[in-house]
Order: C-alpha cells, then sequence, then structure tokens
C-alpha cells in the first residue's frame, strides 16, 4: 500500500492519529458527555458529519480563500453544519437531543475538527479530505462510545441503557444489566471517571503500541539474520 | 595514638522508611484499640483485611512495572496506608469496599504515579473519598459506640455481616445503625434545633460524641508519640487544629445555639486523626516550614467551611486532598532564603 494512500489516511484516523487518544482534542465533549455508551455514540456520530462535510467543503473552497482569513472562514463552515446537525436532531433525536443539551452547539469549539480543517483539509483534495474527515470521526466516534460503554458499565453496571432515543423502539431491548445486585460505582459517571477512564484508554493504547513496535522489531532481526550466510 | 576521623552526618542509626512506618504503625494503635473497643470487631477485621489486599495489590504491580518487590513491600507503606483508611471506614462496611478502596488507593493513587515518594495525592485519603463518593449509604452507615448499642455483635456475628452481609436474626441495619456525631450534630441543627437542646440527647460526651472524643484522645497520644520522636513537625497539627479552633470559635461566639463549641470540631470525626497522620504524610504534604503553617491552616479552615457550609458532614478527607493539589506551590513561594541571598528590595 501506497504510503500517501486512503490506507494510510483510515489507519491514521482510526488508530496512529487518532484524535482522542493520541491528539488530545476535543477532550471537552469527550469528557463530559461519555456517562453513557448511548450518548457517547451520539455525540461522536453527531461530530463525524460536522467533520466530514466541513471537510469536504473547506478543500473545495481552499484555493479561494486567502489565508489571512481562513480561521475565520473555516469556522463559519463549521458553525453553519453543526447548526444544521443541531437542528436534524432536534427533530428527528429530540430525547438524545435534551441529554446532550449544549454539547451539540459546542461542537463548533472542538479543536478537532478545526484542526483538521487547517492541517488537512486546507491542504488536500476533495477525496482526501472526506476520507480524513470520516476516518477521524469515526476514530473519535469509537473512543466516544468505548469510554461511554466502559463508564456505564462501571458506573451503572447496564450497557446501552436508554438505546430507544437514537434507534427507536426497537432497540429498547438492547439495554443489558450486568447483574441484579451491581448497582454500579457512582465515580465511574462523575467526572473524575471520564479522566481516569481517558487515562487508561491511552495507556492500554500505548501498551499495544509498544508490543506491536516490539514484535515487528522481533520479526525484522529473525527476517535479517539468515541475510550474512546468504551473502 | 590514632583516633578514626569520622565526617558528618553524625547520627547514630538510619532513619530508613520501615523504622518510620513502623513508628507510625504504633503511634496509630492506641486510637485503632479504642476504636475496636468502642465500635467492635469490624475495625481490627478491616484493618487486617485491608493491610493483606494492600500488600498483595502493592506486590502485583511492581511485578507488572518490573520493579524489585520485596525493598517495596518491606517498607510497610502500604501498610500504613490501609491502616489509614480502614480507621476512617464504618465497622460493618461490605469487605469488596474495603479491597475496592485500598486496591484503588495504592494501584491508582500511589503505583501509577511512580510508587512510594512519588504520588501527588495522599492514598488512603483518594480511597476514602472514592469510596465515600461512590458508595455514600454504606459509607454513611456508623455503629453508635458500645455504651449506646443494644445489640453488640460478637466476633463471628461481625464476620457474617461484612463478609457476607447477614446480621443475626431479629437485627436489621436500620436499628443497628447510627448517625456519627458530626452527622447527628449537623442534621439536628438543619431542623433548627438549638445547640443547649440537641445536647440533652445521651449521644453527647463532653465536647464530642460520647466514645469518639476518646478515640480522638488516643489519637492525640498517637501524634505525641509522633511528635517525640521528630517524625512529624509540630507545624501542620498546630496550624491545622488552630485554624478549626479559630473559624469554630468564632462562629460559636457570634451564635452560641447554632454553632457548636470550638473543642467539638477538634474531637469530632477525622480531625485528630487527619491532623497528626494524615496531613504530615512527608510525600503530600508542603515541605518548607512556612510552607506547612499555611498548608495545615488551610486544611483546617477548608475542614470547616466544609463541614458547615458544603454537603457532607466531615471533610478532612477532601481538605488533604485539595491542599495536596496546592502543596507544590506553596513550596515554591515559601522557599527560605538562601544564607547571604539579598532581598530583591535590598538593593
Amino acid at each position: 500500500m501506497a504510503t500517501n494512500g486512503y490506507g494510510r489516511l483510515i489507519k491514521d484516523g482510526l488508530w496512529n492519529n487518532n484524535q482522542a487518544l493520541v491528539a488530545l482534542l476535543g477532550l471537552c465533549p469527550l469528557l463530559a458527555v461519555t456517562n453513557s455508551a448511548v450518548n457517547g455514540l451520539g455525540l461522536g456520530l453527531a461530530t463525524l458529519v460536522v467533520i466530514t462535510l466541513s471537510n469536504a467543503t473547506v478543500s473545495l473552497i481552499r484555493n479561494w480563500v486567502r489565508p489571512e482569513v481562513r480561521l475565520p472562514v473555516f469556522v463559519l463552515v463549521i458553525a453553519s453544519f453543526v447548526t444544521a446537525v443541531e437542528l436534524s436532531m432536534n427533530a428527528w433525536f429530540y430525547e438524545l437531543y435534551k441529554i446532550l443539551g449544549i454539547f451539540i452547539p459546542l461542537i463548533v469549539t472542538n479543536c478537532a475538527i478545526i484542526g483538521r480543517a487547517e492541517a488537512f483539509a486546507s491542504k488536500n483534495p476533495l477525496g482526501r479530505s472526506l476520507v480524513d474527515g470520516l476516518a477521524m470521526g469515526i476514530g473519535f466516534t469509537l473512543v466516544l462510545t468505548v469510554l461511554g460503554a466502559v463508564r456505564e458499565i462501571i458506573g451503572l453496571g447496564t450497557i446501552f441503557a436508554q438505546a430507544d432515543l437514537m434507534f427507536g423502539d426497537i432497540a429498547s431491548g438492547l439495554k443489558v444489566s450486568l447483574s441484579e445486585d451491581f448497582k454500579g460505582m457512582l465515580l465511574a459517571i462523575l467526572p473524575p471517571g471520564a479522566f481516569i477512564g481517558l487515562g487508561f484508554m491511552i495507556s492500554i493504547k500505548n501498551i499495544i503500541d509498544k508490543r506491536l513496535a516490539s514484535s515487528r522489531k522481533a520479526a525484522a532481526a529473525t527476517a535479517a539474520e539468515p541475510e550474512p550466510t546468504a551473502v | 595514638m590514632q583516633f578514626a576521623t569520622i565526617t558528618s552526618p553524625h547520627t547514630d542509626r538510619p532513619n530508613s522508611v520501615t523504622v518510620t512506618m513502623l513508628w507510625v504503625i504504633i503511634a496509630l494503635l492506641p486510637g485503632a484499640v479504642a476504636m475496636a473497643w468502642y465500635f467492635g470487631w469490624g475495625v481490627i477485621i478491616h484493618m487486617l483485611l485491608a493491610s493483606a489486599a494492600a500488600v498483595a495489590a502493592e506486590a502485583f504491580v511492581l511485578k507488572l512495572r518490573a520493579r524489585p518487590v520485596m525493598p517495596a513491600i518491606s517498607d510497610l507503606s502500604a501498610v500504613v496506608t490501609a491502616l489509614l483508611l480502614a480507621v476512617a471506614l464504618p465497622p460493618l462496611l461490605p469487605w469488596w469496599l474495603t479491597v475496592l478502596g485500598i486496591v484503588f488507593a495504592i494501584v491508582v493513587a500511589k503505583q501509577l504515579y511512580g510508587g512510594i515518594g512519588y504520588n501527588p495525592f495522599n492514598p488512603a485519603m483518594i480511597g476514602y473519598v472514592l469510596l465515600l463518593v461512590s458508595y455514600p449509604v454504606e459509607m454513611t452507615t456508623w455503629l453508635p459506640p458500645i455504651m449506646l448499642n443494644q445489640n453488640p455483635l460478637d466476633f463471628t456475628q461481625t464476620l457474617s455481616a461484612i463478609f457476607v452481609g447477614t446480621l443475626p436474626p431479629g437485627l436489621d441495619w436500620d436499628a443497628l445503625s447510627a448517625a456519627t456525631p458530626l452527622d447527628e450534630m449537623r442534621n439536628q441543627l438543619n431542623q433548627n434545633r438549638m445547640i443547649s437542646e440537641i445536647r440533652q440527647s445521651p449521644l453527647w460526651g463532653d465536647f464530642g460524641g460520647l466514645g469518639w472524643e476518646w478515640v480522638g484522645n488516643w489519637y492525640l497520644l498517637g501524634g505525641a508519640i509522633l511528635l517525640y520522636k521528630r517524625i512529624i513537625s509540630w507545624h501542620i497539627p498546630v496550624s491545622m487544629l488552630g485554624a478549626v479552633l479559630v473559624m469554630a470559635m468564632l462562629f460559636h461566639f457570634l451564635d452560641q445555639e447554632s454553632h457548636p463549641f470550638g473543642l467539638f470540631h477538634i474531637f469530632s470525626g477525622g480531625t485528630l486523626l487527619g491532623a497528626f497522620f494524615i496531613a504530615t504524610d512527608p510525600v503530600t504534604a508542603a515541605t518548607t516550614k512556612k510552607g506547612q503553617l499555611i498548608y495545615g491552616a488551610c486544611i483546617g479552615l477548608i475542614t470547616y467551611v466544609i463541614r458547615r457550609w458544603g454537603g457532607y458532614p466531615d471533610a478532612v478527607a477532601f481538605a488533604v486532598l485539595l491542599m495536596n493539589m496546592a502543596a507544590p506551590m506553596i513550596d515554591y513561594y515559601t522557599q527560605p532564603r538562601v544564607f547571604g541571598q539579598r532581598d530583591a528590595g535590598d538593593d
């Protein structure tokens, strides 16, 4: 696979340059709304839509915007999409909209989005910007959902509670309670739980990266060993 | 004739971490035994359970971190953390909460920050606050002291209450439990009762709650041992107790019927335990002498403010953690002047 290919973009967005775990951008919504899996998923999807559309738009207008005014223009573009997403959620996911509250309009200030607009979309053609936005958005959504799920399991002993807010009444059966006795550890739901949970997720990612790197090194060493005899 | 020339430092014995921690444990014993006397076997069971869990958790994390296990275990710091947490817990707390609290304290608050000497927050208080915030009902189910307890539990009954959660037939938790003096005073004051009226109840001793104030006395003795052995200096305990006393007396004299006498706050809750054993933790406290005075006074101040106006009946743990956060800044601004160094204004 070429290093500049789409595969690389997707891998960067989901893992290597994950906006939440590596760049540590967008922490405000990340820490504030991830008290349940559904809330995390909801805000993650909203962010995904905004970052994809804003990346595409910024990429399209990149040759007509003078560098002096680029940041206000980017913010205006992002704000327009956020407003559209907010109104749509108000119309179709009213309960979820009420729970997420101020954090939907606050997507405008999510540094992950303006960061991608500035660092990537303003320098790359439409196709690549679109894929980058999509990959970054999915990576961000995954972290939000996993963190929300972990905090919900530890804090309340359930997972996917209130899933009907997002997927309609069919999904209300999605809720799983781990055990009748376990009433949950409240700390995980409270703000400190978000910081501790995110810290553990980052450290787990670093452990996995380290393991991969060392096994790759070992593989390279064993592959390189027979070489001297061949030469 | 030639004499061996010995250079400084001329100490007679290495003052190792193990010796220091051993003295802290010895100094803690009078108060702990007094608590066991007034509140039953549960106190001792929790002390043993927490110590075992703390040592196991410490050994496990050190193995994970590929660090030598034995030196860190034998310095007894994990045991001290466990004992300090255990004496703060309700005597009939379910066993898994004790284990959860101490494991969180050792693993997250101590080892993840780098182990002994590197933790910015007092591990025992982190464990306590974790439990208090997460399980408020279990953490406030206290027993009455022995002389007010109609149904004292024997050893096996206490064991089954802690490990299985079953009480002897004919008893339930509501009949067994009682509010702590601080909780009781707060509830009564919230109902607009007057202090002279509240103190009619047999719950009260001379200053604080019956029984509780004697536990406080024994902690005071333990603090005296630590001061005598020079394991702690007087700055933090004196400034902390002084700040609590000044605040409490100020409000007491403004309105005697709605603010208890100053010594009530000294002899209730965790004030004495906190002043001598917890706020003086050499790792997390301020280190300069002037800084220690500020640090202690702020802990006392915050403790009183949260007790009086905050959401929790006791606040020593919160106050200590908040000031742990401020300790590096206090140290920064209270560096003593090096001999010969000029003040900025001298020129």
